[in-house]
């Protein structure tokens, strides 16, 4: 008898709590044109001093707005910025701010607005991890190690809506840089009244497209348009929710459930069913990104062992990598900057002509210079994070190293976390797994990461002769004297082997054919203001 | 009975700070940081970044910082949620996991107790055979396969359920990831009630009850089902302890915010504040859910109540 | 008559028992002999044939993954692996758990609170984390995973053999032995113990199945064993992503996988109604 109570009363309140629980559905809202997007991950913050990663980016865009901007296609446009001019010299610009550019509350964008966020920037107090990205600017990098005050930034706003902004030294991709969303305007009001919370939900002012409505962290950003933008006539969707799933198999599933008009990838394992099934939906676009191999010039076997790095480059099929294994419109890597980036003519790899019988002949030679062969073969230990892709290609490239060299591999598999903690120690890594995207359309965001003493140069490398080159290249105001020092340098690094690119990334999206006005670019950046969906 | 309720929350306190001191420990003595990215940052930058968020200070400070927090029942900010602080992203979370956890729990309670005690009433019958292949099938298929093929069939297929969460309004997204969640934990409940079931039911005292003409329903209902189902409440505890972090798989693909996926990715990402506040929270509610197993033990067996 | 012999006599009486015996026996030959027989090797990749399916007489009687590896060798690699990681981990968890619980159960009171607040304790501690870093600190060593699984598994063990042996200690027989002045040991060994085989026989093949799924949740978080080596959870979980494109790719290890988990539980269910005799006697 005495058993039965606790049961009913347990199962009473076990049902009470789930009928509670099962309640409270969603408000779907009234009539409004709602565009639903993937987002790999939530943003680390939005306050744009404290946001890091490219989803950050991707959501900052539609709620704030820079000096400038990207168009569709990705050519620099105005922004907040109605239109500048640069001295002479290339080292003063002038930017005329919009007079009516509205924050979401209706105050007026001010260029001190602009000079508060920039010098918050590179305050130290800030901690931002994009600080270095006005580093051209005066005094900025002395501000951020704490040698000067925030207030000797060389940013100054002679009036309400006169911004300008001098240089320590000329920077060709200084308007790339104003794109950042670590550079767009913040409220001085709202920081000072809210403090630290001030990017929050019901605390964040906007002053782009889109405000921040709500965010439930792991779960959905929901945006709606801020009536206050100086160019909201021209913002066709009312709403845009930003879906947040890590996985990518999960979100092709719900694009497939009709629950997503944009996807923010393509898994590898679905990806020839998609391209069979939605081949009108499926956007495959160059991206200003590289995978590559690093190899730890630091220890053996690879330090001052130029012949084996160069015999495993050369061992490496990258057309049967890039069709066969990934097979998602990659483009081979033969250098090290992607093509497609501004103003630049990669520099090749010297055997990237040749078939892959000669190709593979001379690896051998090389291999056996560098004193391998079938009897002493170079036994070797390649590090790569925990993921589909990576996985792949890991195997892959093994397999072609022991067929073609004799190599054995040895694969480490590792959380990400360890392997770039391994990566910057230097000191168990052989070969390891990384990339770079671009920070912004130049060869110098990708070649300026391997001059010595750069600390996302992750294999060590240091070439003095690489050095000088890109010092050369940093004084030129020629465009096409910058150039031709940029393409030398690139041209000792490929020679020089102390990285393997392998492929080019392509940026890979499913798009509803409800969405209009998508462009593909490669910077990979799709505005939500610039979209449209169509009403059936 | 009130004084043991007390001694046991009492002694749950040295446990806890254990696990406090030892899950910082871990968490900090895992290779990487929490902002290690393979953009690396200037050293000047990074300097600003580890003294904003207390990271260049020795550890026992950190350590020490850190529990002088907690007393005051701050969780702190989590490193990768920079607008949140940890006791939201929990306060958030732990809801979703609860609603989800309970639901399965219910599920596999019910369909469970009754496949197991049917399957023991007709033992070595052909139903028997079916309930328990049934029950086996649900062990024998990891939850990341059935979760995937769930969502194909219904949501994708059939579109009669939604195949995610974020708005998803409306009670049918809980469907799939429940059944997910249950689908094993049916089947463990099954096996062990049909096991201690058996057991009971070849007893002496079953065999005088028979005897004396009572009928099975009768017996299952008055005598057996409450001594079998001891070895199914000692399992409660380890099954929704099981049920909180087997949910991460769910959680992770059906993209619910729930504390399993907060966990993960926290450890990840070396969110040391998140991993350690989910990490209390965890072991604060086990150590309470063990209490009410143990209590609910002496309930059913007032012999081993604690005197 | 001791537990044990009754054990493998009922395994005889029974014929189900007797066909998952056969099976398991078949499908560990297979895994055995499978790899040797085979003119595949199970890393080489042959980019030429990738995701062919099987019986396309091509050679590859499962066919081939997403990289080309021939799937018969690499599944039956994946069985050895899996096998291998179930049994010992059980055993790990089946000698720590059964002597902890049965320990804590008959000392009882203080020794007893205090031996399980320390469970508690390791319940509290969040198995993935331990495990990440177990295998950084190790450098992803095989063994540990045996290790993780089996030392995560006993804490389960352990409470169920407890809770058993405070339920027995109270039973009338165990009362009538200590009232006749049989000492503590006999009784744990001539009383407790036989009694304890049924629960912990069944609990073990309940084991068995959650330290091959704990293999499978490791592969799913990319935490599991290391390529080109695989397991069939690894396999499973390469599966499902190929769940439309290349369904053999995870019918093939999940099938096997059932297969191996639905002959362990029907074995345990055999030897529990084998044990179960006793009552009867």
């Amino acid at each position: 008898m005495l058993w039965r109570m606790p049961y009913r009363r347990l199962a009473a309140v076990l049902v009470v709590l789930c009928l509670g629980a099962c309640g409270a559905p969603e408000q779907p809202g009234p009539e409004r044109l709602t565009l639903n997007r993937g987002l790999a991950s939530d943003p680390e913050s939005l306050d744009p001093h404290k946001a890091r990663s490219t989803q950050s980016g991707e959501v900052l865009r539609d709620i704030g707005e820079g000096l400038v901007g990207y168009t569709p296609t990705g050519a620099i446009r105005p922004a907040a910025a109605a239109a500048w001019q640069v001295s002479e010299d290339g080292l003063v610009y002038t930017f005329a701010l919009r007079p009516d550019a509205r924050w979401s509350n209706g105050d007026p964008v001010l260029a001190e607005h602009f000079v508060f966020a920039l010098r918050r920037l590179v305050d130290p107090a800030t901690a931002a991890f994009y600080a270095q990205s006005i580093a051209p600017i005066v005094n900025a990098t002395a501000i951020t190690a704490g040698a000067r005050p925030p207030a000797e930034l060389g940013v100054r706003a002679p009036d309400d809506h006169t911004l300008v902004i001098e240089l320590e030294r000329i920077t060709p991709y200084l308007l790339g840089l104003l794109t950042h969303p670590s550079t767009f305007p913040v409220h001085p009001g709202s920081v000072a009244e809210h403090g630290a919370a001030f990017a929050r939900p019901g605390n964040l002012l906007s002053n782009g497209a889109y405000l921040l409505e709500a965010w439930e962290p792991g779960s959905v950003l929901r945006l709606v348009r801020n009536a206050h933008y100086w160019n909201d006539a021209a913002t066709a969707i009312d709403a845009v929710n930003y879906h947040v799933l890590p996985q990518e198999v999960t979100e092709l599933n719900r694009y497939r459930a009709g629950e997503l008009h944009i996807t923010s990838n393509v898994p590898p394992d679905s990806f020839e069913q998609v391209r069979a099934e939605r081949p009108d939906e499926l956007r495959i676009a160059p991206y200003l990104a590289v995978y590559y191999y690093g190899f730890n010039l630091t220890r053996p076997p690879f330090a001052g062992n130029r012949a084996l790095r160069q015999a495993l480059s050369m061992a490496i099929d990258r057309e049967v990598l890039v069709e066969k294994v990934l097979g998602r419109g990659e483009a081979p890597a033969y250098s090290w900057v992607p093509p497609g980036v501004a103003d630049y003519e990669p520099v090749r790899l010297s055997y990237a002509d040749l078939d892959a019988a000669e190709r593979h002949a001379l690896a051998e030679t090389l291999y056996r210079e560098a004193g391998y062969g079938p009897d002493n073969p170079a036994e070797i230990e390649l590090r790569y994070n925990t993921s589909d892709t990576q996985r792949r290609v890991a195997l892959a490239i093994r397999d072609m190293w022991r067929n073609v060299l004799g190599v054995e591999t040895t694969l480490i598999n590792e959380e990400f976390q360890v392997l770039l903690a391994n990566m910057r120690e230097a000191e168990v890594t052989e070969v390891f797994r990384s990339s770079w995207i671009g920070d912004y359309n130049d060869a110098h965001t990708f070649l300026s990461i391997l001059e010595s003493g750069n600390p996302s140069n992750m294999p060590r490398y240091a070439s003095d002769e690489y050095d000088s080159l890109m010092q050369r290249a940093a004084s030129r105001v020629d465009p096409q004297r910058r150039r031709f020092f940029l393409e030398e340098a690139e041209r000792v690094l490929l020679a020089d082997h102390p990285v393997i690119p392998i492929y080019f990334y392509v940026s890979k999206h499913l798009v509803s054919p409800a969405v209009r006005g998508w462009q593909d670019n490669v910077l990979d950046y799709h505005y939500s203001q610039h979209l449209s969906l169509a009403t059936n | 009975m009130a004084r043991y309720i007390l001694l046991r929350v009492l002694g749950a306190i040295p446990t806890l700070l254990l696990v406090i001191v030892l899950a910082f420990l871990m968490v900090h003595a895992a290779p990487g940081g929490p902002f290690d990215a393979e953009r690396v940052l200037p050293p000047d930058i990074e300097a600003n970044i580890a003294r904003a968020y207390h990271l260049d200070e020795p550890l026992p400070v950190q350590l020490w910082r850190y529990l002088a927090g907690l007393v005051q029942g701050d969780l702190g900010p989590s490193y990768r949620y920079r607008d949140h602080t940890v006791a939201e992203l929990i306060g958030s979370a732990f809801p979703l996991s609860l609603k989800l956890g309970l639901l399965a729990m219910i599920c596999a309670v019910t369909l469970g107790v009754a496949a197991g005690t049917a399957a023991a009433l007709r033992h070595n019958s052909l139903g028997d055979r079916l309930l328990m292949g049934f029950a086996m099938t649900g062990i024998s298929v990891p939850v990341f396969v059935v979760a995937p093929l769930f969502v194909l069939v219904f949501a994708i297929h059939l579109d009669w359920l939604p195949a995610g969460w974020s708005g998803n309004p409306g009670a049918g997204r809980l469907v799939l990831p429940v059944l997910a969640l249950a689908l094993p934990q049916v089947a463990y409940i099954a096996r062990l009630t049909r096991a201690s079931m058996l057991e009971v039911l070849a007893s002496d005292f079953i065999r005088t009850a028979r005897a004396q003409g009572l009928g099975t329903a009768a017996i299952v209902r008055y005598h057996a089902l409450k001594p079998a189902m001891l070895p199914v409440l000692s399992y409660m505890g380890p099954a929704i302890a099981a049920i909180l972090t087997g949910s991460v798989v769910v959680e992770e693909i059906f993209g619910i915010p729930g504390l399993g996926q907060f966990f993960v990715r926290g450890a990840l990402n070396r969110d040391y504040t998140l991993v350690l506040g989910i990490v209390i929270f965890y072991a604060a509610l086990v150590i309470l859910l063990n209490l009410v197993v143990d209590v609910l033990y002496g309930v059913i067996d007032p012999r081993i109540r604690q005197r | 008559m001791n537990a044990l012999p009754r054990t493998f006599a009922g395994l005889r009486a029974s014929r189900t028992a007797r066909v998952c015996v056969v099976l398991l026996a078949l499908i560990v030959l297979a895994a055995l002999v499978g790899p040797l027989v085979s003119p595949h090797d199970y890393q080489r990749a042959d980019f030429d044939r990738i995701l062919v399916p099987p019986g396309s007489g091509d050679a590859h009687v499962f066919g081939t993954d997403d990289l080309g590896r021939d799937l018969f060798v690499r599944t039956m690699l994946g069985t050895r692996i899996t096998i291998l990681v179930a049994v010992v981990a059980s055993i790990v968890s089946l000698v720590i758990g059964v002597a902890y619980g049965a320990l804590a159960g008959l000392a009882g009171g203080r020794v007893d609170a205090l031996m399980m607040r320390f469970v508690d304790t390791l319940y509290a501690l969040p198995f993935i984390f331990l495990v990440i870093l177990l295998m950084v600190a190790f450098e992803r060593n095989f063994l540990l995973i045996f290790v993780a699984i089996g030392a995560i598994n006993w804490l389960d063990m352990a409470r169920i053999v407890r809770g058993q042996t405070l339920s027995l200690k109270e039973r009338e027989f165990v009362q009538a032995a200590r009232l006749i002045g049989v000492s503590t040991p006999r009784i744990l060994l001539r009383h407790i113990a036989p009694n304890l085989v049924g629960v912990v026989i069944v609990y073990l093949t309940l084991t068995i199945p959650q330290a091959i799924l704990v293999e499978s949740f490791l592969s799913f978080l990319g935490l599991g064993i290391q390529e080109p080596q695989t397991s069939l959870g690894a396999l499973v979980d390469a599966g499902v992503n190929q769940m439309e494109g290349a369904a053999w790719m995870l019918l093939i290890p999940a099938t096997l996988l059932a297969v191996i988990l639905l002959c362990f539980n029907f074995l345990g269910d055999a030897m529990r109604d084998a044990v179960d005799v006793r009552g009867a006697r």
